[in-house]
């Protein structure tokens, strides 16, 4: 629904600086060296930190206004004859919401990160890296135009990048990140694709422009838009087919995979689609596509995720199921545009928690990741298994809290849509929402609870508190987000300018029904997970001999074998060929250009014997080559 | 019998010189062959001379002479100083100038 | 052609051209090197009466004298002072240059001799008249030193830088003290051999004509000298001697008498 945007004045006409700030940053850490060594991580914390503080400025004086959209207009990014493109910040309250959830997160990172990265001798390399993500994805959330989106979406992914191959060292992180930026590549090209479909149909990119203009378009181009938009959503939120690489990017440090992987740039996907909603309202087709993808993606997730011994790679797995719901939220139409960024805001708190949770976890057991290895930690650290143990239980969705009020909402939702489609995603859904309190409470038995299974020489210690207080604080969030989201201070109603009037659907099935039966799904799924890992003796070699299910989940349901067969492989072959053909093609064909020369010069060489008669043989040759020429010329 | 044969003859002879010059090894035999090919010129431009009515085809034999005359000379010299450095009159000999 | 020519000159023709096609086959084809010159002297005669008969006498003169007389004489020389032994081995040391050179030569000869042929079809026969007979010397010297009186002056510097140029080539350069003179050569032989003296020249002590009877020296013994090589030598009859000291027993007598020599043998 288009809505009057205004000029930006006041404080908001230097909301620029959001983005001025972490970027600052990064430029000095980065060009600085070493000499910023030893106040780098300050100087990092403190720019998000001021952003923080300069958003909620910002958001507060955009809600005092009455039409809460703010243009805030930079500069002319190209001017070339009747192009004009001009790069500017939308301050809505989407993108409010996301400034906040980003630079707010982003800071009690940054600050658990001093703490983390302490014995790290590249430190400031992080926190440049860091603000360098802060600012693209500021960038991404507040640009006014598709292309500012863009600029912001590949900053992102170099961010990420960056990030995952911190320890570059480690071949095992530089195949992670370059899997994750080749990945995310494939979606980009979905993301270029619909821009470029956009201006060649619509003639600009702005939002505005778009928006308005998209109305006019036809059936079929609006939906090529919106699945264009999908594919690059998928690569950056890791959703079918593109979900192989987050699992994988767990390589980086813990704090970049709270961040990026759980909080924000897997996020970027979800806010794509959710400010494309003009366009996704116009067709069906896309956005039921964008439903099935979540569905199934939330599936894969729940799967994998119950089978995986890695601490990381679990929440890794949980994130792409988390994500799927709402892919699955954003799907559904107007309805669920607001009940899946509930779910996002939620999930940023307590997926962020539960993974600087398991740093926490990590660095006491001197960053051992392997779960059968852990065990009996909830004595040696009680903060820690606190407000992991808080996000644990937002995360499945124990009653009253986070997760609870925002994934109801999702079925609610799905649900609602009356027809078959519903019904099976819908059940879909909540099959998941009962895997997710499985492997989730798998977690957190094999990490906390039983005995003790440490490696001999482990000396379990809590973390300090500049680690401690940011999980305490996002433990809080956790707790209170979802009530907050969706009972107190609606967020609908915060959206209302970007979404429209909160409808109130026809519910099929009674909303407190839906409630309790998540609840008892849930409660069975902790009742599974219980007899099947919390009783036994919890092996430290994972078994070998196991059901093919549990094979099928350990290797993620074959995703990267199916990557590798479709297009690794042949990939190779297509360069191997390419080699051949270039050595025996092209060097073979100027190389043997170069011989036929050299041979055949030598060969016409051998003419010249050096004996006078031969040349006067070949003058006469010559001479009756001329008579014979000229009789030829003349009597013919 | 026409201006024609005369022509014909001074073809073959030349051919004979021509080919004289290819086959034979003695420097001295190789210069007598040239000898026979311009004189076989000489025959043609006096036949031209007859057939066009001037005289000046006979001049042109005359200077050619003149300067086979001197030709000649010069020629022998050389053929002669160098067979006194290589002992040798082959014209096989001087194959230096090869690949 | 349109005009023929007349039967005298088609008999001229048809005699020498043969033996001028002859004379240069010959020529190539000869082993010997002075043989080769000797057939050309053989054509370039029969081309001297070919200039004749097409009414260029002046020219048919001077192929005769400086062509044939000189310049082939001046092979001849350089043939005898250089060439003379080097005869070419039949054996040819350029693979297929003989049967290539056939091939180019028949080509050439008949390309060019059709070509003529069909090109003089209809050459008339124009004739110098007047200035093909008696009137051709003039006729040249007057074509000579007005048309191509240039080329004449340049010509005729050619021919004198040919000279001196050949005669700075043939030049042999000897070392200034290289020539023994007069006095050492003549200690050398009074030092080194048997006869310090001239030796007489050939025939004055000789007996006989034949080539077989050595000579005897004024003491009577046989001159060894005057052997020649590979012959066996021969008294010869000796004829008598009309006056001699047996015939006359003094001294005296060998001045001889008034009476004639008898003329029978040896019996007085």
């Amino acid at each position: 629904m288009p809505v009057e945007v205004l000029p930006a004045d006041g404080l908001l006409a230097a909301s620029w600086l959001l983005i001025a700030l972490p970027l600052a940053g990064a430029a000095v850490l980065l060009l600085g060296g070493r000499r910023t060594d030893r106040w780098g991580h300050l100087l990092g914390t403190a720019t998000v930190v001021a952003a923080f503080v300069l958003g909620v400025l910002c958001t507060i004086q955009l809600g005092g206004l009455d039409e809460r959209s703010v243009d805030v207009d930079l500069f002319t990014f190209i001017s070339a004859g009747d192009l004009d493109v001009r790069a500017g910040l939308l301050y809505d309250p989407l993108s409010a919401v996301f400034v906040l959830l980003i630079t707010g997160v982003g800071s009690l990172i940054h600050i658990y990160s001093i703490g983390y990265m302490a014995h790290d001798p590249a430190r400031r390399r992080f926190f440049a890296y860091l603000n360098l993500f802060v600012a693209a994805m500021l960038l991404l959330v507040l640009g006014n135009s598709f292309v500012a989106l863009y600029v912001g979406w590949e900053g992102v992914g170099l961010a990420s990048y960056l990030l995952i191959a911190f320890w570059f060292t480690r071949p095992a992180a530089a195949t992670a990140a370059k899997k994750a930026f080749i990945m995310n590549r494939v979606g980009d090209v979905g993301l270029a694709l619909a821009i470029f479909l956009m201006f060649a149909r619509l003639g600009t990119t702005s939002f505005e422009g778009v928006f308005g203009g998209v109305g006019t378009l036809a059936g079929g181009t609006v939906t090529a838009m919106g699945l264009l938009l999908l594919l690059g959503a998928c690569g950056k939120s890791g959703q079918f087919p593109l979900q192989a690489w987050l699992p994988d990017a767990m390589e980086g440090p813990t704090p970049v995979s709270a961040l990026i992987h759980a909080a924000t740039m897997v996020t970027a996907g979800v806010y794509l689609i959710a400010r494309s909603a003009p366009i996704y309202d116009l067709t069906e087709t896309a956005s039921t596509v964008v439903m099935l993808i979540g569905a199934l993606t939330l599936l894969i997730g729940a799967i994998a995720g119950c089978a995986y011994d890695d601490i990381k790679k679990v929440l890794a797995y949980s994130t792409v199921s988390q994500i799927g719901y709402m892919f699955l939220a954003v799907g559904l139409g107007p309805v669920g545009y607001v009940a899946g960024l509930a779910h996002l805001l939620a999930h940023g708190f307590f997926k962020a928690g539960l993974f600087l949770g398991a740093g926490s976890v990590m660095h006491a057991m001197n960053d051992e990741v392997d779960m059968r290895r852990f065990g009996g930690l909830w004595k040696k650290l009680p903060i820690t298994f606190a407000t992991f143990g808080l996000g644990y239980l937002a995360l499945i969705g124990f009653p009253f809290l986070s997760g609870y009020f925002t994934k109801d909402a999702i079925i609610e939702a799905t649900f609602d849509r009356g027809d078959t489609l519903g019904y099976a995603l819908g059940g879909v859904a909540v099959l998941a929402a009962g895997l997710t309190a499985f492997y989730m409470t798998r977690l957190m038995l094999m990490t906390f609870f039983g005995r003790p299974r440490w490696e001999p020489g482990a000396h379990p210690h809590e973390a300090p508190r500049v680690m401690t207080v940011p999980m305490i604080v996002l433990a809080v969030g956790s707790v209170g987000a979802g009530f907050a989201l969706v009972q107190a201070f609606p967020l609908s109603t915060w959206l209302e300018p970007v979404f429209g009037e909160p409808e109130e659907a026809e519910h099929v099935i009674a909303p407190l029904t839906i409630s309790v039966l998540l609840t008892v799904v849930m409660a069975l799924g902790v009742l599974l997970a219980w007899l099947f890992v919390g009783r036994r003796e919890v092996p430290v070699i994972a078994p070998a001999r196991v059901s093919p299910v549990v094979r099928a989940a350990r290797n993620a349901l074959y995703a990267d074998a199916v990557n590798e067969s479709l297009f690794m492989r042949p990939g190779q072959w297509l360069t191997r060929a390419l080699v051949f053909f270039d050595n025996r093609g092209v060097d073979g064909a100027v190389n043997g250009l170069a011989a036929t020369l050299g041979g055949s010069s030598s060969r016409l060489g051998r003419a010249q014997t050096g004996f006078v008669r031969t040349y006067a043989l070949g003058m006469l040759g010559g001479a009756v080559l001329v008579a014979g020429a000229l009789l030829a010329v003349t009597a013919g | 019998m026409t201006l024609a044969n005369y022509l014909v003859l001074a073809a073959i002879l030349f051919t004979i010189g021509a080919v004289g010059v290819l086959v034979r090894r003695n420097a001295i035999v190789v210069f007598m062959c040239i000898e026979l090919m311009l004189n076989s010129v000489n025959l043609t431009l006096v036949t031209f001379a007859r057939a066009t009515g001037t005289v000046d085809g006979q001049i042109m034999a005359f200077f050619v002479m003149v300067v086979a005359a001197a030709e000649v000379v010069v020629g022998l010299a050389i053929i002669m100083s160098i067979y006194r450095t290589r002992r040798s009159a082959s014209v096989d000999d001087a194959n230096l100038l090869k690949y | 052609m349109t005009q023929t020519l007349g039967a005298g000159e088609a008999v001229v023709f048809w005699v020498l051209g043969p033996i001028a096609l002859a004379g240069a086959l010959g020529m190539v084809f000869s082993r010997n090197a002075v043989h080769s010159a000797l057939w050309l002297v053989n054509t370039m005669l029969a081309f001297g009466v070919f200039y004749v008969v097409q009414q260029a006498p002046f020219l048919g003169a001077v192929q005769i004298i400086v062509y044939t007389g000189a310049i082939m004489i001046l092979f001849l020389f350089v043939l005898m002072l250089v060439g003379r032994d080097t005869s070419d081995s039949v054996v040819e040391t350029l693979r297929g240059q003989r049967v290539a050179a056939t091939v180019l030569g028949v080509a050439f000869a008949a390309l060019v001799g059709a070509g003529i042929a069909r090109a003089t079809q209809d050459l008339p026969a124009g004739g110098l008249g007047n200035e093909g007979g008696p009137a051709n010397i003039p006729a040249i010297a007057e074509l000579l030193f007005t048309k191509y009186l240039l080329a004449f002056e340049v010509t005729s510097a050619l021919l004198i830088t040919a000279a001196v140029g050949a005669m700075v080539l043939a030049h042999i350069e000897r070392e200034p003290d290289s020539r023994r003179t007069q006095k050492e050569l003549s200690r050398a032989r009074f030092l080194t051999s048997n006869h310090p003296q001239t030796l007489p020249g050939p025939g004055v002590f000789a007996r006989a004509n034949s080539v077989a009877v050595p000579a005897i020296l004024p003491d009577g013994t046989r001159s060894e000298a005057s052997l020649a090589t590979g012959i066996e030598p021969e008294e010869p009859d000796q004829m008598r001697r009309p006056t001699g000291r047996e015939e006359l027993g003094s001294r005296d007598a060998a001045l001889g008498t008034l009476d004639p020599a008898p003329l029978d043998g040896n019996d007085r």
